[in-house]
């Protein structure tokens, strides 16, 4: 049986099947309809959020499956005592698939390890997203018609996000690839991201604090947000948090066809005078995000 | 202090001093029912203080885990009196309940029963991620 744990798992012919899959859905919304009746998606959320859980349930009310679960930690036996491997073969019995969220890193992979039915791993911690990643590369795609040949500025937290380390990861197995990475000083990108998968897979970069220097160049930029939580300090925080603000006057040397993008929920980093640019996308995104969750149910559980 | 030679055994020899009963807990020693001599702080010209193992049985044991406690050791295999084999270790491409991960988001910091597992990820700095988070070993 297969799960999904991390993106790494996932060859690029395998996300291209996905993306194929996710687009097909797009353009023949009825014909996925009654993929999954009789078919049933458990949300095992043991932190909240709201987004990728509804996300999830969409997608797979979209194919004609049910959705059960809970979705924070204080509504489910965890709160007992119970650990997520009983969890897991409990719900297992219930359900023929599971979205599990969990504060703990690694959570998911214990789930996989005992469960007898596919996981998906819908966050945990500050470690894997894989279906944010998923959503990322079906928005490229969609909006550039292409993986390849792209400069990717990647702006704000790049010390703590998640989505730009697993984007990077996954980004870096497409020919032609060069990151912008845009943060202050204090959220520089870790140095075993640039170790390990940047300069071990010979991929161009430029660091700088400017959001404006390689403006020019740029096919996609990923708008993060600085989370509060990944902070001890709260004056760092504060500091920081608005350190990025893209406006219109930041992206007029922008390339016409540039793709903006955000994992949101945003704060104040994209102002709310660039949604209605074409160049938009992060709402665009969000959906895409459903459409290929849909793929991605489909393919573990194996229907057609 | 005199120690028998052995006949038929293995002798793990140039053990940093004082990691010697970590290597005996590590390979379950107590288990045995042959004679096993830990010997510390014996005299060493190249490493000054060492610790040795002697295992007076021709067993067959993983001595994997060895590597990852002391990458100095040699194993010698002693048959009839003679020494018939010695070799170095190598780093173990997995450990198992050796180290705890010290990441306190890591799932392994609240799940019961679950095996402390971490993966050589890169061989030539030595470094060992944890199986769930990924966190390295320090």
């Amino acid at each position: 049986m297969k799960h999904l744990i991390d993106i790494k798992e996932l060859t690029v012919e395998e996300i291209a099947e996905l993306i194929e899959v996710a687009k097909d859905i797009i353009a023949n919304k009825a014909k996925y309809a009654h993929k999954c009746d009789g078919k049933k998606l458990a949300t095992l959320f043991f932190e909240p959020s709201t987004r990728t859980r509804l996300s999830f349930e969409a997608a797979m009310m979209e194919l004609g499956g049910n959705v059960l679960g809970f979705s924070e930690a204080s509504s489910s036996s965890v709160s007992k005592g119970e650990t997520v491997a009983d969890t897991t073969r409990v719900v297992g019995g219930y359900s023929d698939i599971i979205a599990m969220r969990h504060p703990k890193e690694g959570a998911p992979l214990v789930a996989s390890e005992k469960s007898i039915v596919p996981i998906i791993n819908a966050g945990d911690g500050g470690h894997n997203h894989p279906t944010q990643t998923l959503t990322d590369l079906l928005t490229i795609h969609c909006e550039k018609g292409r993986l390849e040949n792209l400069t990717i500025g990647l702006c704000g937290d790049l010390k703590f996000g998640r989505t730009v380390h697993s984007l990077i990861t996954a980004m870096s197995r497409y020919k032609n690839i060069k990151f912008v990475l845009i943060s202050p000083n204090e959220l520089v990108i870790p140095e075993y991201i640039k170790k390990e998968i940047l300069d071990k897979n010979h991929i161009e970069y430029c660091q700088t604090n400017d959001i404006e220097e390689y403006m020019g160049e740029l096919d996609v930029l990923y708008m993060t947000r600085v989370q509060k939580e990944r902070f001890f300090n709260e004056d760092d925080y504060v500091r920081l948090k608005d350190y990025y603000i893209l406006n219109k006057e930041k992206l007029e040397k922008a390339k016409e066809d540039l793709c903006i993008m955000h994992p949101l929920p945003r704060v104040n980093e994209i102002s709310t005078d660039v949604d209605e640019d074409k160049r938009a996308c992060y709402f665009k995104q969000a959906e895409y995000g459903k459409y290929i969750r849909m793929a991605l149910i489909l393919k573990l559980l194996e229907v057609k | 202090m005199n120690i028998d030679s052995i006949k038929n055994g293995i002798v793990i020899d140039h053990i940093g001093a004082k990691k010697g009963m970590e290597i005996y807990e590590a390979l379950h020693l107590k288990d045995l029912d042959c004679a096993v001599a830990i010997i510390t702080n014996a005299k060493s010209e190249k490493m000054g203080k060492k610790d040795i193992i002697k295992i007076d049985q021709d067993i067959n044991i993983d001595m994997e885990v060895i590597g990852f406690i002391e990458p100095n050791a040699t194993i010698n295999i002693v048959k009839d009196g003679k020494l018939i084999e010695k070799r170095g270790v190598q780093l173990p491409e997995k450990i198992v309940n050796l180290a705890k991960c010290q990441n306190p988001r890591c799932i392994t910091s609240i799940e019961k029963d679950l095996d402390q597992i971490f993966t050589l990820t890169d061989k030539e700095n030595q470094v060992y991620r944890c199986k769930y988070c990924e966190m390295n070993l320090k």
